[in-house]
């Protein structure tokens, strides 16, 4: 299983459309705030864990080299991590696996994006082979709308019920976002503008999508060593699970969506979790969908199979529910996408640390990390706690 | 966040050109499509019949040699009515993207639904339903691609 392993601090950019700086310098601004209020210097970095959605995202290839400065890297091993949506989580992972196996004691892991520099859904685009899919795939809008089509067809699930529940998870989301500093989009929103809102993808409308967000998220994992000697507050890592299947996107079922299953499986067995909904204090669900997220709900066990609409509208998963799901405003608000997955992890860590501010939820002391990749491919969970 | 001030804009473009290589069962599989043919493969040892035709299944990892044709009818799964563009977006909106089980296979094919009014996304949501019948046109030039197909249509 390997060493106990502890996040002891992150550093977040604020998110938006960043033209006040350069790529490098945006990467930099989480570095060093992640340096800032930790104390830590980078001198007693070991090794660095950088990563991004696909590089052409900014037209720069492997980035990992442009940043080598602002990660403090040099002289140092970097590694870089890349699995597309879910490439957040995936260097949380890389991070938490290299101090685990005793090779580390203090690792610095960095995820990033700029997304507004390049065209997001035609980089994407990319990832779909040339031959056959990519004809029809239409972004990730386009397939997470057919990932709800298959989803509340599945379960007879009405189609205003569905929306109507989308709708309350986009106003619920919106509104988080003001008590998180480094949220991108903070909104009011009203039903009628959300359910009148232009059609993307449909059923997806405008407020059922996330933004595209510039962004970067710094993190350092440690030893039990490290813990004490910094004395920082830990969120210890209990549980971590991984897991994809098919490249096909027509082979596998995406409404009972084995990988997610398997993954939240994987993560509860390690950190012993048999009733999620019960246990967990809060979830940062990775969201950039209304009706993924509902989806996720019931992938991870914390409602029964097409059970999720009627939770949500009964106000289950909101701020003052039984389980709140994503109190940062979560993906939904804010997504510079190769950060986006290790931001999830961060307001995790936040979280059951007490450090969360405006959106803590008092008394969290056990949390969920989320974040997905691919052509509906890939989902990782890593599950956070305040005690080893 | 965006501050106020103009900081200069590097506009910038990068354009490779690539030769995707289509190996000997994607060859036939397309070569297929020339003559209004959609091929699969069957596994034998599962018995799926993957479509489009596999060099492999990827579930036993055995060779699939046995090739089938395969219908070209077949029920939606699920579909989606894409409004947006984006850069060099290979089909243009407004168009159905679709997941189509064709009878007798075991995979959900993706292609496109048309033969309808797309104009309206109100008439669409009414008119495509999951599990709806439809059928391939062909477009009347074919070229080894996958948009021999023109799209599924109601049937």
């Amino acid at each position: 299983m390997g060493r106990p392993v502890a996040i002891i601090g992150s550093g977040q950019t604020y998110h938006g459309r960043r033209f006040d700086v350069t790529y490098p310098e945006l990467v930099k601004e989480a570095v060093d705030a992640l340096f800032e209020k930790t104390g830590i210097s980078p001198d007693d970095i070991e090794g660095v864990v950088s990563g991004t959605m696909p590089s052409m995202m900014e037209g720069v290839a492997l980035t990992h080299f442009y940043f080598a400065e602002v990660l403090r890297s040099v002289g140092k091993p970097i590694m870089k991590t890349e699995t597309c949506g879910s490439t957040g989580i995936s260097l949380a992972f890389t991070g938490y696996y290299w101090v685990a196996s005793g090779m580390a004691d203090l690792v610095l892991v960095v995820g990033s994006e700029k997304m507004n520099e390049g065209d997001s859904q035609a980089t994407m685009t990319t990832v779909v082979e040339p031959f056959y899919q990519r004809y029809f795939i239409a972004g990730a809008p386009g397939v997470f709308s057919m990932q709800c089509q298959e989803w509340s067809t599945r379960f007879g699930i009405p189609e205003e019920k569905v929306r109507e529940a989308a709708t309350r998870i986009t106003i619920d989301h919106h509104n988080d976002a003001f008590d998180n500093p480094y949220a991108h989009i903070k909104k009011r929103l009203t039903p009628e503008e959300v359910n009148n809102a232009r059609i993307i993808t449909y059923p997806i409308r405008l407020w059922d999508v996330c933004p595209n967000s510039d962004g970067a998220c710094a993190m350092i994992f440690a030893s039990e060593e490290m813990v004490k000697k910094y004395g920082l507050k830990p969120a210890w890592v209990k549980g971590v699970g991984y897991s994809g299947e098919e490249y096909w996107f027509g082979d596998s079922e995406k409404a009972i969506w084995q990988c997610a299953i398997d993954a939240a499986k994987q993560a509860y067995n390690m950190a012993g979790i048999t009733n999620p909904r019960k246990e967990l204090d809060v979830a940062e669900v990775y969201n950039p969908f209304t009706y993924q997220e509902m989806l996720y709900y019931e992938c991870f066990g914390f409602c029964d199979f097409g059970e999720a609409c009627d939770l949500v509208l009964k106000g289950v998963f909101s701020r003052e529910g039984e389980l709140p799901c994503d109190p940062s405003g979560g993906t939904l608000c804010t997504n510079p996408i190769g950060a986006t997955g290790l931001n999830r992890v961060a307001e995790a860590a936040l979280q059951v640390t007490g450090q969360a501010g405006d959106h803590q939820i008092p008394g969290a002391k056990l949390s969920l990390a989320h974040a997905m990749g691919g052509v509906d491919q890939y989902n990782g969970v890593m599950i956070l706690g305040s005690k080893k | 966040m965006e501050k106020k001030q103009d900081y200069l804009i590097l506009e910038d473009e990068v354009a490779i050109p690539y030769e995707n290589a289509y190996g000997p069962t994607w060859t036939r599989f397309f070569e297929g499509l020339k003559d209004e043919t959609i091929y699969g493969t069957r596994c034998a040892k599962c018995d799926r019949v993957l479509v489009p035709a596999r060099s492999f299944c990827s579930r036993c990892f055995v060779e699939t040699d046995d090739w089938v044709e395969v219908s070209q009818e077949g029920a939606i799964i699920s579909w989606v009515l894409t409004e947006y563009e984006y850069f060099g977006m290979p089909t243009k909106p407004p168009f159905i993207g679709a997941l189509i089980k064709l009878d007798g296979t075991d995979t959900n094919f993706l292609h496109l639904v048309g033969g309808i009014d797309l104009s309206d996304p109100d008439y669409v949501r009414k008119t495509v339903k999951n599990g709806m019948k439809v059928k391939a046109v062909w477009q009347e030039e074919k070229k080894g691609h996958i948009m021999d197909i023109k799209y599924f249509e109601p049937i």
